[in-house]
């Protein structure tokens, strides 16, 4: 299904800003996988989420979806094969226009948009009735400006949005980190609803080790633009939370000792 | 009454105009200056054609025609070639310049005798009254003409706001304003962004052209200086229509921009009947746009501050 052979991103190379971001990242996912992506600040997460999408392209490697090569593909290319769930509630919605408009607008996604009405009448019945399945009450207010609805019901709508011509590939970016803890609660579950009724191929990078240990059957764990581990199957659906914390310290650890032993070494050898 | 008329008249085909400004500033947030030449195009190719005795609904459509063109090669500019919007807008402008001297041949092409969109409009007005001077409406003698060409405006102006209008209620319509308002969220639906806003400065500039045309055929005149400032006048009547309306629904703030544009027109009339000396009309429009522009946040700092001395 997606399958990436060792891509690599440097942002401001050659200046002292410079920052390798992905190193050599290899992945495949079949088809169907739901894939939880972990790791610390800066370990490139989003970075290879950004890669796939196409919103960055990639200094080397190859990205294969759908056995199609789209390394070189631009981001709106991309998109007809790939749905995706921004961080920021305000990111996936155009805040001026109508619920109903923005449901419109993703019933097209990576379509050749015509002079064809955006709402004709059989479109907005199916709108109330796939609304009213979010159970948030909205249904009520498809003519009302999406930015007159909070982040938790704007990140329900760009889930609805991103899935409502089903993806071959489905992106999720934290995009439960700005919610609050109850809203964010609502969409998890929500997105995994979806994900399971549709069999969606989904990657989803997240903070919360909770969600990273419940849900998605397997995980994988980024550090400094690697990947440095990768559990799958029974090993992913035995992982703990502390077990998971103790992963996280293990890697904090042995950045410590390298730190130290740097040291160590400068002292006696030089 | 007459200058009444007059004003209407102009104040309805300068609403193209702003509906162009409308598109490009509004919409695409894009300070799109290639309206100072793209007035003045429109108004070069029809009267030109106009002279060499085209008809005059085609003359008035190849104005349109090349206005569409020069927001293409906008458009272009900017999002093949990464030019800054502004600068793409003012290169574009400058040497729409020459080409509009190459197109009329001269710096100014008078329509004396040349059948223009007027004498069908005057003709319309014939039909319908039958041929007498002035009819009489509610009081006032009005010269027939006048009227009918003021009525045909109306209607034409009518018919483009329901266009655009239908337009922006379509998928590519809908999609043209979302990707003014989220561009990221428009790349991840599957839109080329950079020929979005290439179509939208087409439209615009479209437009704008369409509005010089017409404006050539009735004030009898093209002029390579009439451009000047043309997107300050258009924004200035966007933002009355924007006071006027007050609400962001497409359908209503279209119909703003075309009051806008009209009262405007009214405000121009009566101050220059009042002894405005015309040299400082360009002057005031600015200063009028500066203040629009400024006003609503020096308003509001002013309101915060006040409410928080009464907390105090």
């Amino acid at each position: 299904m997606l399958d990436i052979h060792s891509i690599s991103k440097t942002f401001n190379p050659g200046t002292p800003n410079e920052v390798r971001s992905l190193h050599s990242v290899g992945l495949k996912i079949e088809e169907g996988s739901f894939v939880v992506v972990i790791g610390t600040n800066g370990s490139g997460k989003t970075t290879l989420l950004n890669a796939i999408a196409g919103t960055l392209i990639v200094d080397s490697g190859t990205i294969r979806l759908c056995g199609t090569d789209v390394t070189h593909w631009p981001e709106h290319r991309r998109a007809t094969l790939i749905g995706r769930v921004f961080q920021n509630p305000f990111s996936g919605t155009a805040s001026l226009m109508t619920v109903a408009e923005n449901l419109a607008l993703a019933t097209k996604r990576g379509q050749p948009r015509g002079l064809g009405w955006a709402l004709p009448r059989s479109v907005t019945t199916q709108f109330h009735d796939r609304v009213r399945e979010l159970n948030m009450g909205l249904e009520d207010r498809l003519d009302n400006p999406i930015g007159s609805l909070s982040g938790g019901q704007r990140q329900a709508l760009t889930l609805l949005m991103a899935t409502w011509r089903i993806p071959k590939l489905l992106l999720l970016d934290e995009h439960t980190a700005a919610l609050d803890p109850k809203s964010a609660d609502q969409v998890i579950r929500m997105s995994d609803n979806i994900i399971s009724r549709d069999k969606l191929t989904t990657l989803m990078v997240t903070h919360s080790m909770q969600q990273a240990t419940n849900l998605g059957d397997r995980l994988i764990m980024m550090h400094r633009g690697l990947v440095i581990h990768d559990f799958q199957g029974p090993e992913k659906r035995r992982l703990r939370v502390n077990e998971l914390l103790a992963h996280f310290e293990e890697v904090r650890r042995s950045e410590q000792l390298d730190h130290s032993a740097a040291e160590f070494l400068k002292n006696n050898y030089i | 009454m007459t200058l009444l008329i007059g004003a209407l008249t102009i104040g309805l085909i300068l609403s193209l105009l702003a509906l162009g400004v409308f598109i490009s500033f509004r919409i695409f947030n894009f300070p799109d200056i290639t309206a100072d030449g793209s007035f003045p195009l429109g108004a070069a190719i029809s009267a030109t054609l106009l002279v060499l005795g085209v008809n005059p609904i085609l003359a008035t459509l190849a104005g349109f025609c090349g206005g569409v063109l020069a927001g293409l090669l906008t458009g272009l500019l900017h999002m093949k070639f990464n030019i800054h919007g502004l600068l793409a807008g003012i290169l574009v402008m400058t040497g729409l310049y020459s080409i509009n001297l190459h197109v009329m041949g001269k710096s100014n092409v008078p329509l004396l005798r040349e059948t223009t969109l007027g004498t069908y409009a005057e003709r319309v007005g014939e039909t319908i009254f039958g041929v007498a001077d002035d009819i009489n409406i509610g009081g006032w003698d009005v010269n027939i003409q006048d009227a009918s060409i003021l009525g045909c405006t109306f209607g034409f102006i009518a018919l483009m706001c329901l266009g655009l209008h239908a337009f922006f209620r379509t998928n590519m319509g809908t999609a043209m304003r979302a990707t003014g308002d989220n561009q990221q969220m428009m790349r991840a639906q599957g839109v080329n962004v950079g020929v979005m806003i290439t179509i939208g400065l087409a439209l615009s500039n479209g437009l704008i052209a369409l509005s010089g045309a017409l404006l050539a055929q009735y004030q009898g005149f093209a002029d390579v200086q009439m451009g000047i400032g043309m997107i300050v006048l258009g924004l200035a009547s966007v933002i009355i229509g924007e006071a006027l309306i007050g609400s962001q629904h497409v359908g209503l703030t279209i119909m703003g921009a075309v009051m806008g544009s009209v009262l405007f027109r009214l405000l121009v009339a009566i101050a220059l009947r009042w002894g405005l000396n015309p040299n400082d009309l360009k002057l005031i429009t600015a200063i009028f746009v500066f203040l629009a522009l400024v006003l609503p946040t020096l308003l509001n700092k002013l309101r915060a501050s006040k409410a928080r001395t009464a907390h105090a």
